[in-house]
């Protein structure tokens, strides 16, 4: 598995995306924090960075790769390999080089620029997305042997995590507005990956907006460590479900 | 023993006839209450250090009692210490704990009804219900005073400076932490409250009810129970306070209940939840403040009118200004945002375009407040954009027509 993935990533390397995708966010980042002397506003214009090209760089680059790869794999599984090895090594290879960009681009500047409490948990969530849409558009190539179409699929995973959940939970709290929908829009709310990083992220940097009723709600749960356990396994479950279902089909596939 | 001195005369009024009565556990005169029986009209009380429990100590006539390096005067958890009457009454340097404590009455370190000059100066008050209480007095200075208690709900603790009926109170730098309210004004008039500290208390670092013609200044407000409450008032000058760290859904820096006439002038606004909440206030001036890191920096209910925001700073706040309706009546000019997006072409220093200070989702959370949950989502961007390009929901008359491109240069 090991050699495959060794192959996969070399492969990734020499096509320069994740080189480019590297220095934009390091470009990205540095110019944030040079240009606002508030380290705290930098970290919420990256939040907003982190929210949307993270998942959506995860989600194209994923699906390319994987239809670019797809004779690579035909060779692979012609010969005597394990289905789910080669399906693994091509998720990890991908996941880590992403994730390897982004520390690079997005971690270590604001370690070295702005070290707090909100740069960790935006430095730990944007990881943390970058496996979960890998993982989701990895389950949108095997679902189709149509390339325009697993990136439509892929596509459409993104603007449903990253928009129109948000616009439905909008809809359901101004739907219920006479009833009290903390525990409702708290749990709803934690079934998005995308939302659940951002209001983790959030309650370290907004705190004085979130400290209504409700922040303080959402600042009682996600501050204490369960909370914190608990957003990240829902995370992991991000990354795991998808990852299995994608696996399942793709042993099964008739490729 | 009766010792007059040259020195102790130099605090007396009458010279001539006051004397100076030593109080000291070791001497003739023993305990508080005998000195008082003993004095007469302008005497002054010494009164050496040791531990004094004589229950309620009642001044009627115009007395010093001057502790000598705090005494300490225990209530024993059932008496009020010092009860006050009469004219130019002074209490100085004395430890105050443990007073009783009461649901009826108001038992207080320093009760004083019907004073007139009075003055309380470098005391510590330990662990009192009441500090001081003050009940239809005048004229009186309460100087440099340190207050604690530590209650763990409201109803068990009164305020740290009570005052009632007042006229021409002058509070300066007294450090009062811990009570219900650290200051609390009730029908008190042209009176002035100074560089005190008011912090860690229950509910109001300071609390103004009926009190009209009066001014505070250079005080700070911090990590009260919900800030700092003025209602009902006429003609208050707040002017280079600190409001700072007021956490919590029914927290305020500055709340404003039916105010008219006053002026809000170089204050500190950091860190709350709502820096100033106002409702149903009118003709207020709010200039040169600085708003920083607040949740809303003002909400500003639709029942207030001729209100004018002037040269104020709002640095990193969440939402600047929300508003529950959308009739708008106030007036907001020449303010620095730190969220404006025009431009200056002419560079005359004011931004071309008016700013307006009300985004879509402010008003969408103040109805649905659970909606905040929300908040920095993609789509919550786009909702402000296209609201910003085309107003329909947010008030259209609020906004600050000559937006400052350049921060002011407030120093706090």
């Amino acid at each position: 598995m090991m050699k495959i993935a060794k192959y996969v990533a070399y492969d990734i390397i020499r096509n320069r995306f994740v080189l480019l995708y590297t220095l934009f966010l390091l470009i990205v980042t540095g110019s944030m924090y040079s240009l606002d002397s508030d380290a705290g506003k930098s970290t919420l214009s990256l939040l907003n960075i982190i929210l949307l090209v993270v998942p959506l760089v995860s989600v194209i680059f994923t699906t390319m790769h994987f239809f670019n790869s797809y004779e690579f794999i035909e060779l692979l599984l012609s010969q005597p390999v394990n289905r789910e090895k080669v399906f693994i090594s091509e998720f990890l290879s991908v996941a880590l080089a992403l994730s390897f960009a982004f520390i690079i681009g997005v971690a270590l500047p604001t370690v070295l620029l702005a070290n707090s409490a909100a740069a960790v948990y935006l430095i730990f969530s944007g990881v943390l997305l970058t496996f979960v849409f890998v993982s989701l558009a990895s389950l949108a190539s095997v679902l189709t042997r149509d390339k325009a179409k697993g990136i439509g699929i892929a596509l459409l995973f993104w603007i449903y995590f990253t928009l129109i959940y948000d616009g439905l939970i909008l809809y359901v709290i101004y739907s219920f507005s006479d009833y009290p929908l903390e525990k409702v829009t708290l749990l709803l709310s934690s079934l998005n990956p995308v939302d659940l990083a951002r209001i983790v992220i959030l309650l370290k940097l907004d705190i004085s907006a979130l400290m209504g009723y409700t922040g303080a709600f959402y600042q009682n749960f996600f501050g204490s460590s369960t909370g914190a356990i608990y957003a990240f396994l829902l995370l992991l479950a991000w990354i795991i479900i998808p990852l299995w279902i994608a696996l399942r089909k793709f042993i099964r596939k008739d490729i | 023993m009766r010792i007059t001195t040259a020195a102790c005369l130099l605090f007396i009024t009458f010279a001539s006839q006051a004397k100076t009565w030593i109080v000291d556990q070791r001497k003739t005169i023993t305990s508080i209450q005998k000195a008082i029986a003993l004095a007469s009209f302008g005497d002054t009380i010494r009164v050496m250090p040791g531990l004094y429990r004589e229950g309620n100590l009642i001044v009627k006539k115009t007395l010093a009692l001057i502790g000598v390096d705090y005494p300490v005067l225990d209530g024993e958890n059932k008496y009020e210490i010092f009860t006050v009457t009469g004219k130019n009454i002074l209490i100085s340097g004395f430890k105050l704990i443990n007073t009783g404590r009461g649901s009826i009455d108001d038992i207080s370190g320093i009760s004083a009804v019907q004073t007139k000059g009075l003055i309380v100066r470098n005391n510590k008050f330990e662990n009192t219900f009441f500090g001081i209480h003050l009940a239809n007095s005048s004229k009186s200075l309460i100087e440099n005073n340190t207050l604690r208690a530590n209650a763990e709900a409201e109803y068990q603790i009164g305020n740290g400076i009570h005052a009632w009926k007042c006229d021409s109170l002058n509070i300066r730098n007294n450090d009062i932490a811990g009570h219900r309210d650290g200051i609390y004004f009730e029908f008190v008039t042209h009176s002035r409250i100074e560089k005190n500290f008011s912090h860690g208390n229950m509910r109001y670092g300071l609390h103004f009810m009926f009190s009209h013609h009066d001014e505070y200044v250079a005080n700070t407000f911090r990590n009260n129970g919900a800030g700092v409450a003025v209602m009902y008032t006429q003609d208050v000058n707040m002017i280079g306070n600190r409001f700072e760290n007021n956490w919590g859904s029914s927290s305020y820096g500055l709340l404003l209940k039916d105010i008219r006439d006053s002026r809000i002038e170089g204050n500190l606004f950091a860190k709350n939840t709502v820096s100033i909440f106002m409702d149903g206030s009118s003709r207020c001036h709010f200039e040169k403040n600085v708003f920083r890191e607040s949740g809303w920096a003002v909400k500003i209910q639709a029942n207030c009118d001729e209100n004018i925001f002037k040269a104020n700073s709002f640095l990193s706040n969440t939402f600047d200004m929300a508003t529950n309706g959308s009739l708008v009546l106030n007036k907001v000019d020449y303010n620095y945002w730190d969220n404006y997006q025009g431009y200056d072409l002419n560079k005359d220093g004011i931004g071309d375009l008016p700013f307006h200070p009300v985004s879509l989702y402010s008003m969408v959370v103040e109805k649905m407040p659970s909606s905040i949950v929300l908040w920095r989502s993609f789509l919550v961007y786009l909702l402000d954009r296209s609201e910003k390009v085309v107003p329909s929901i947010t008030p259209e008359s609020l906004k600050d027509s000559h937006p400052v491109m350049k921060n002011y240069d407030y120093h706090f």
